[in-house]
């Protein structure tokens, strides 16, 4: 009993000791926010992956790519069974895509994707990163009239309304310099100057990018003929480009975040593109931009385009045209929840061995690997670092408990005299130990617990008073800072740091345990 | 009471401490009688070895050799359970400078020993009759009226009076007062003695009471002299 008074009362008495109890708490609250935060952060962008990746991922390196993929699906079925939730299967290609912008072409290396819009957003999450709602629920690859990206500001207006102003404007434009050409030929013509032969203004075809096109390559609803195309009433092929291809996230004068777009829906696009011949031409494609795609992922978000698969298959001769079959590039599948994805992997490998099919065979972990190993890294090392200062904090109780030992030098002789055991002295200052430890995880784990709940409007103060953004959307694509508490952690944290504080006290508990009471009591 | 009962006995004891290499005799050859029911007074110079002596009898140090008996049971080289015990149960302590713990009030100080004594449950079942008790004995020595002051706030006459509560709290058979007067003024010194002598007139508590000063020694049953770690008529010894 005497001890849990006297450690009481030590520590009411001895704010020395809560000094050196804030470490502890200092510690204990940063792990806890830490790992939420990263924890925030990891869910976060599992859940991003895997929702953007399907579960598993057969890819053909081969450039015709893997012909009859019903038969090959077929196959797979058997070898998985019933653990075969959903599959889709795709063309991926490498592309340049080109966007005219104020007269110049912009270009960059997209990854254009074939997908069957019915059956893709079975194995992996496509529509609602689009920013047309109707597009969010069915994907179309058709022109919406207008109603893209309800509620966000800034965005351009978009669509048939903005496509048909466009072309108008444009026949304006055309008509202005046909004028004006004129005109000056004539002017020209007046003074004796011989005018230098202008190339064809051929809109079709973009500045100096002729590559041959064929014109059977051209979408039905370019059927009658680059001629007879009028852009306020006809489309090219749709596609919907990832948001970063086509636009820039940039921070104006007032530090807010704009987007500017270089295309938006109703635009049209240029893709360049390798087809599936064994001697490759490229094959050179307008597209109308009917959509665009925002995942939060950079890396998806600035290198995807996806366009419908048949009509991919066909601009790149991936149907046989003797059998009619069509090849694909990719299968995706998505195993019922809670199917082991490893061995679904390799039982999928044994059937299709890498020495005979050049196929590539991943689970979703497996192709973002690295980024999530990443993550697990900077979370162990993190930890590792915090529970280091906490350890500094431990050696912190250590040396104020050893003062506070030799402080109550007299008493412990009391308490000797009174019949105390050794053991009964060192509980003392165990159990102080122990309470300052638990007090100081406890403050601190409350502490941690409240910082994390209100982390947003935190890092809203902090920048305001700094005026330095704490969390750069511009950098992560979340809006907010994301958390998640994991009751196990907190555990283990407070266990660690009442582990570590009670170590602490051993050393300085034993010192007094062991006190000669003859020389403690002859102080004075 | 007879007197020739001994509550306490020590025999021949011996005791040195080191410094450096050299061997410092501190005891040499002390022999002891406590008769229960009386107050011993054990009278030697400052450095007489009267300190040592008392951490001997109380077993918060052993001796070198000889014995100390308490109802004719050895304690000195008992376990050290068995010590804390004696020194919980059997005997009461009190100090020249009182060593009330700061942190405790009077009350506190006093129920101290019972909670040594008890285990946490055990003191948790029977706190309120050990409160009243701690209660009983502050009010044997005068100072129920200050039993939730801290020591701090307690002039040296009114620790001394708390040390002595605390010593009863456990009622030991002996009580053990190392110059329980030495830091007192000759009247808060006079008041103390009052109070032991009522103590071993009303209560029948033996008291062995060491002092430096043969006034205090005067008021004893008997009266035993050291003089450089002997007690008179016994010679000096070598052990080897």
């Amino acid at each position: 009993m005497y001890r849990w008074l006297l450690c009481f009362r030590y520590l009411r008495t001895r704010y020395i000791a809560l000094a050196s109890i804030v470490s502890v708490m200092l510690g204990v609250a940063t792990l806890i926010v830490v790992n939420s935060v990263m924890a925030g952060f990891a869910a976060e962008m599992h859940d991003r992956l895997h929702g953007l990746a399907s579960d598993i991922l057969i890819e053909c390196h081969t450039s015709g790519g893997m012909p009859d993929p019903d038969a090959r699906l077929k196959e797979i079925r058997e070898v998985l069974g019933d653990r075969v939730e959903g599959a889709s299967v795709s063309v991926h290609v490498p592309a340049m895509l080109g966007i005219e912008f104020n007269g110049q072409l912009i270009t960059r290396h997209v990854n254009l994707v074939g997908i069957d819009p019915r059956t893709y957003d079975t194995v992996s999450q496509f529509g609602q990163f689009l920013l047309h709602p109707d597009n969010q629920s069915q994907v179309t690859f058709d022109l919406r009239d207008e109603g893209y990206a309800v509620g966000r500001e800034h965005f351009p207006q978009s669509g048939w309304g903005y496509r048909r102003q466009k072309a108008q404007y444009e026949r304006l434009l055309d008509e202005e310099r046909r004028r004006v050409d004129t005109a000056l030929r004539q002017a020209r013509a007046r003074a004796g100057v011989v005018a230098p032969t202008e190339p064809a203004d051929d809109a079709e075809q973009g500045p100096s990018m002729a590559f041959g096109v064929s014109s059977d390559l051209f979408s039905p609803g370019d059927a009658d003929g680059p001629q007879a195309f009028d852009a306020s009433r006809d489309q090219f092929p749709g596609i919907v480009l990832g948001i970063a291809t086509c636009s820039s996230r940039l921070r104006d004068d007032a530090g807010e975040i704009r987007d500017h777009y270089y295309c938006r829906p109703g635009d049209d696009v240029r893709m360049m593109f390798p087809n599936a011949a064994d001697n490759p031409k490229v094959v050179n494609q307008k597209f109308t931009v009917i959509d665009l795609y925002e995942s939060g992922m950079s890396e998806y978000d600035s290198t995807f385009a996806f366009v419908r698969l048949d009509q991919l298959q066909e601009f790149r001769g991936m149907i046989d045209p003797a059998s009619g079959t069509r090849s694909v590039t990719t299968v995706q599948l998505k195993l019922v929840p809670g199917a082991d994805l490893n061995e679904a992997r390799d039982a999928l490998r044994r059937r299709f061995p890498p020495d005979v099919y050049a196929y590539n065979i991943q689970t979703w972990r497996d192709m973002q690997g690295p980024l999530l190993a990443a993550v697990r890294l900077e979370t162990t090392i993190l930890n590792i670092l915090l529970f280091l200062i906490i350890a500094v904090a431990g050696f912190g109780i250590l040396a104020t408990f050893f003062m506070i030992v030799v402080e109550k030098t007299r008493d412990i002789g009391t308490l000797k005299a009174l019949g105390a055991s050794g053991t009964g002295v060192m509980s003392i200052f165990l159990s102080y130990g122990v309470l300052l430890g638990i007090v100081g995880s406890g403050v601190g784990t409350i502490g941690g617990l409240l910082f994390v709940r209100h982390i947003n409007s935190i890092a809203a103060v902090i920048e305001k008073i700094t005026g330095q953004e704490v969390f750069d959307p511009t950098v992560y694509y979340f809006n907010s800072i994301p958390t998640i508490i994991d009751p196990l952690t907190i555990c283990w944290v407070v266990a660690g740091s009442i582990a570590i504080a009670t170590t602490a006290s051993v050393l300085p508990a034993l010192r007094a345990a062991r006190m000669n009471p003859v020389q403690a009591l002859r102080f004075e | 009471m007879t007197e020739s009962e001994a509550v306490l006995q020590a025999c021949g004891i011996y005791k040195s401490y080191q410094k450096d290499s050299l061997e410092v005799p501190v005891l040499r050859g002390v022999d002891l009688e406590v008769a229960t029911g009386q107050i011993t007074a054990m009278v030697g110079r400052s450095g007489s070895g009267k300190s040592t002596l008392m951490h001997l009898l109380a077993t918060l140090d052993s001796p070198d050799s000889g014995e100390i008996r308490f109802r004719g049971r050895r304690i000195d080289n008992a376990s050290r359970a068995e010590r804390d015990a004696y020194r919980n149960r059997d005997i009461g302590v009190i100090f020249q400078f009182y060593h009330l713990l700061p942190e405790l009030s009077a009350v506190e100080n006093v129920l101290a020993p019972m909670m040594i004594g008890k285990s946490t449950w055990e003191y948790f079942v029977t706190r309120k009759q050990a409160r009243l008790r701690a209660e009983a004995m502050l009010d044997r020595v005068g100072l129920l009226h200050r039993a939730t002051h801290k020591p701090r706030e307690l002039s040296g006459g009114e620790m001394q009076r708390t040390a002595i509560a605390r010593s009863l709290m456990n009622s030991p058979s002996l009580l053990l007062a190392d110059e329980p007067t030495g830091n007192l003024d000759a009247e808060t010194g006079q008041d103390i003695l009052k109070l032991l002598r009522g103590l071993n007139q009303d209560d029948g508590l033996t008291i062995l009471m060491i002092t430096h000063d043969d006034s205090i020694a005067a008021g004893a049953d008997s009266i035993q002299r050291m003089r450089n770690g002997i007690t008179q008529g016994n010679r000096p010894r070598r052990i080897a």
